[in-house]
């Protein structure tokens, strides 16, 4: 390691740190919050499922750098404009989420929805305050997985110029010098363990009874 | 838009050695050769894993290690290594189908482990009690009720190196991927866009392809699509009835979600 | 013939070290059921499973025929005997015909004629041929088991082990299960090892029962006849319940009771002497028993509802429970009398003809007086019924009623 070349290209480095941060974490939040609704659609009505799911394993087939090059063409951006990672990565992160939400509020115990309906919860409050909450833990075991691929895949993006901790890869490749694609990895898997982490916690912190059944 | 059709459709892009049948055969070759090497690995292992229940905390902490892994900077990583090593054609190819094969690793060994752990306990018990040794648990029994999820595994292998090797085209490997590296060096927009739909086609198509062979490959007493019953319809409504009316004729869960 | 010599288990060691299985010495006779009974982790799996070295004793031998299991390959060993657990372990990946012919085809047989086999099983567990395509995933749980049961049989192997085969399913197919399970070895005359916690079960199905107490200790081995009358100690006698007397009357045949003559009155027609006569207790029900043709019992009837010169029809019924047949246990006798709404059981001959009634006071009688028969002795040892009866040279062979 040239911890020198590191010193001297810390504002630069820094910078590419907070675009990739919020290159990934925008597309996460943004994914999860369509997939929720949707995830919910799906599960309400099998008419749906079969079809959300179809498009959303098509989705998710395609790989995202050919998304990074395709959505260009399709939104009118350039290039080089953020906006397309962000686009394909809430994609990629939708056609992840979806299965898992209505997979998830589906695997809550039929016991569980039926004593809802039996205390006359309408539908949409049950799904919201018993089935949702429910299925946190699935869905955000789901949500850890998109959000540290996301972290990997945002860095793809530097082929197409677009800046982030993935242009240390290639001025490494460039420079012929280890120094900073050995950085741009660390920080990748330090930006992917501070984003599993904050899920973790938050799901921990929401799903508090998980925690009293375990302690048992 | 309109360019990458022109371009798709003018025939001299096609042929020759940068044609696109000249490089959708190296994408494959590089994708098979990476998957197989990977199976031949991971299969083994997870197998091995599920089996006897041993060092099943390495399956979960590799497989999300290696996601957060940064593919680019492990590709780039290993391919200046393999320049400064080795000389020829084996410099870039060693190292680009290297890390290919370290990132399909994970999914099949994770899901192999996953599928035979999850193996109904009564099934590997009654196995045992009528005398079938270790391996004919493992081949007969274990490995066959696991394959839906290694084949979802394999799949999602599949995938990750279909990418992965469209990447690689950067650190000068053949394959699709040089249309969308090479067109964007060249400020060739049309170029670009075409690789990029022809990776696109090639992974929907390639995961159709392996979906199709588990079909063959996976018993329909596991996924529960219609057998090719002898039995009459009122066989059936029996069946149902004896059931509550509920799952017996509906399909169950296509294995697990990809990791 | 299975011997357990002074065998023990125990699992895991210091603190943490239990024993599942504590100097069992038991002999199990060939051709009959033997149940292991006995509350949940008193140890019958794991003696169940040290017959075919599923688990390894701590110390002493099991023996087959006189033969030590140890000097046999043990999947070998597994080969020749069959096994059925409770839910079942059929292969979900494997037709239901393909898991019958499982161990066949791993003894080499080809696998034409190991289904062909299979198929025949099927029937003799009470299953259509049809099903024999089927996945296990498309069966309910009784087909299953049944299934099970058949997997096991299909080498046709001398001994077979049954972990709680039939605790997964409902109390009415259980019934079913039994009751089929029962005809079924009436015809094989397998040596049986079958393991319940269920007391009633053991009762039903075993020619013999061992009682396991918590720690694995052998607390009674004997007939079930004799483990209801005589336990041997606070804990077999906790454990097979408050009901255990009344049960007990099922091993005791009814034999000669006094059977009274009883008036009947054919379906259709009407009492001769109009609805009651004058000399019944005037507001309380005449009971009077109705027959068919075949004078076989189909009801009682309240005379005193009868309008004069009208047929009994089936409406006007009130059914009795059981019926007294000359084999009769005493169970069934004193059944039939507390069932009939005239407080007097129906008795029928063998071809099910009303012969008369019994009295709930002449079977309280008999009961009595098969008590005093009946000698009363510990009844604890290491073949079922040793010392319950005297003089006998086989207790084994001789301990199980007919
Ligand atoms: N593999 C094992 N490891 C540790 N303890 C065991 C094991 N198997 C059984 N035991 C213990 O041995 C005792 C007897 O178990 P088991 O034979 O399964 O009981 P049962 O079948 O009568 O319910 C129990 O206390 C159980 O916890
Ligand atoms: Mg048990």
């Amino acid at each position: 390691m040239n911890w020198n070349w590191l010193n001297r290209n810390t504002d630069q480095i820094l910078s590419w740190l907070l675009a990739h941060l919020w290159l990934a974490a925008l597309p996460t939040l943004l994914g999860l919050l369509l997939a929720l609704p949707l995830g919910a659609i799906a599960f309400r009505y099998r008419w749906s499922y079969a079809a959300l799911i179809t498009v959303a394993g098509l989705l998710y087939t395609i790989p995202s750098i050919a998304l990074f090059v395709v959505l260009p063409g399709i939104l009118g951006t350039r290039i080089l404009n953020p906006l397309n990672v962000v686009v394909a990565l809430t994609l990629f992160t939708l056609a992840l989420l979806v299965r898992v939400v209505a997979d998830a509020l589906d695997s809550v115990p039929p016991p569980v929805r039926q004593s809802a309906t039996a205390m006359g919860y309408r539908p949409i409050r049950s799904l919201l305050t018993v089935q949702l909450p429910l299925a946190i833990p699935v869905i955000g075991a789901g949500l850890r997985v998109a959000a540290v691929s996301n972290v990997s895949l945002v860095s793809v993006a530097a082929l197409l110029g677009v800046p982030q901790l993935g242009q240390l890869f290639l001025v490494g490749f460039q420079l012929d010098f280890y120094t900073p694609i050995i950085a741009g990895i660390v920080l990748c898997l330090l930006v992917a363990a501070v984003f599993d982490t904050i899920i973790l916690v938050a799901v921990r912190l929401a799903t508090p009874w998980t925690r009293a059944v375990s302690h048992r | 838009m309109t360019g990458a059709w022109d371009w798709l459709t003018t025939g001299a892009n096609w042929s020759g050695a940068s044609g696109v049948w000249a490089r959708l055969l190296e994408h494959l070759w590089y994708t098979m050769l990476a998957l197989a090497v990977a199976i031949v690995i991971a299969m083994p292992i997870g197998a091995a894993i599920g089996h006897t229940g041993r060092a099943t905390g390495l399956v979960s902490g590799l497989a999300n290690a290696l996601r957060a892994l940064p593919t680019l900077g492990l590709l780039i990583l290993l391919a200046l290594w393999g320049l400064s090593t080795f000389k020829g054609d084996i410099a870039l190819l060693g190292p680009a189908i290297t890390v290919l094969v370290i990132l399909a690793i994970p999914p099949i060994l994770s899901n192999t482990y996953a599928g035979i752990a999850a193996v109904d306990p009564a099934a590997r018990d009654a196995a045992i009690g009528m005398g079938m040794t270790g391996r004919e648990v493992l081949a007969k029994v274990e490995l066959p009720v696991a394959m839906p999820l290694i084949m979802s595994g394999i799949r999602s292998a599949f995938l990750q190196v279909v990418a992965t090797a469209t990447i690689a085209a950067v650190v000068s490997l053949g394959g699709l991927g040089r249309y969308v590296i090479d067109g964007y060096n060249q400020q060739d927009y049309s170029k670009m866009v075409a690789g990029a739909l022809l990776v696109a086609v090639l992974a929907i198509v390639g995961d159709r392809i392996l979906a199709l062979i588990g079909y063959f490959m996976i018993s329909p007493g596991l996924t529960g699509r219609k057998v090719r019953a002898r039995a009459t319809t009122a066989d059936m409504v029996v069946a149902i009835r004896q059931e509550g009316g509920s799952t017996v004729l509906e399909p169950a869960n296509q294995a697990g979600a990809r990791s | 013939m299975i011997n357990f010599d002074n065998v023990s288990k125990t699992f895991g060691e210091g603190d943490h070290r239990t024993a599942a299985v504590d100097d069992l010495t038991i002999e199990i006779p060939t051709g009959k059921i033997t149940v292991f009974v006995g509350p949940s982790g008193c140890g019958k799996t794991t003696s169940l499973r040290m017959i075919n070295r599923m688990i390894e004793p701590t110390s002493g031998t099991v023996l087959i025929d006189g033969v030590d299991t140890r000097s046999i390959d043990a999947p070998t060993l597994r080969r020749g005997i069959g096994y059925v657990i409770q839910n079942a372990g059929l292969f979900p990946h494997r037709t239901v015909l393909d898991n019958i012919a499982t161990v066949p085809v791993l003894q080499g047989q080809s696998r034409r004629s190991a289904r062909a086999t299979a198929a025949e099983l099927l029937e003799r567990v009470g299953l259509p041929e049809s099903m024999g395509q089927r996945y296990p995933a498309q069966l309910s749980g009784g087909q299953q088991q049944r299934v099970g049961v058949a997997r096991a049989l299909a080498a046709d192997p001398p001994v077979m082990l049954m972990d709680e085969p039939f605790s997964a399913v409902d109390p009415v197919v259980r019934a079913q299960l039994q009751d089929e399970f029962t005809r079924l070895q009436a015809e094989l005359g397998k040596t049986i090892v079958f393991v319940t916690h269920d007391i009633d079960e053991a009762v039903k199905l075993g020619d013999g029962i061992a009682v396991l107490a918590i720690g694995g200790r052998l607390a009674q081995y004997a007939t079930p006849a004799e483990v209801l009358s005589h336990p041997a100690d606070d804990f077999v006698a906790d454990f097979v319940g408050r009901d255990r007397g009344y049960r007990a009357l099922s091993f005791t045949a009814a034999g000669q009771l006094p059977v009274h003559e009883e008036p009947t009155l054919r379906l259709g027609s009407s009492p001769a002497r109009g609805p009651a006569p004058s000399s019944a207790p005037v507001g309380e029900p005449y009971w009077v028993l109705v027959v068919d043709d075949a004078r076989q019992p189909r009801g009682w009837v309240d005379a005193r509802r009868l309008t004069s010169g009208r047929g009994v029809e089936l409406g006007d019924l009130v059914l009795g429970g059981s019926l007294a047949d000359p084999h009769a246990s005493l169970r069934t006798a004193l059944d039939a009398a507390l069932s009939s709404p005239s407080g007097r059981g129906v008795a029928i001959d063998a071809d099910g003809r009303v012969i008369g009634t019994v009295a709930a006071r002449d079977v309280l009688r008999a009961i009595e007086a098969a008590r005093v028969n009946a000698p009363h002795s510990p009844g604890q040892g290491t073949s079922p019924g040793a010392g319950a009866r005297e003089g006998e040279a086989d207790p084994a062979a001789a301990a199980v009623p007919s």
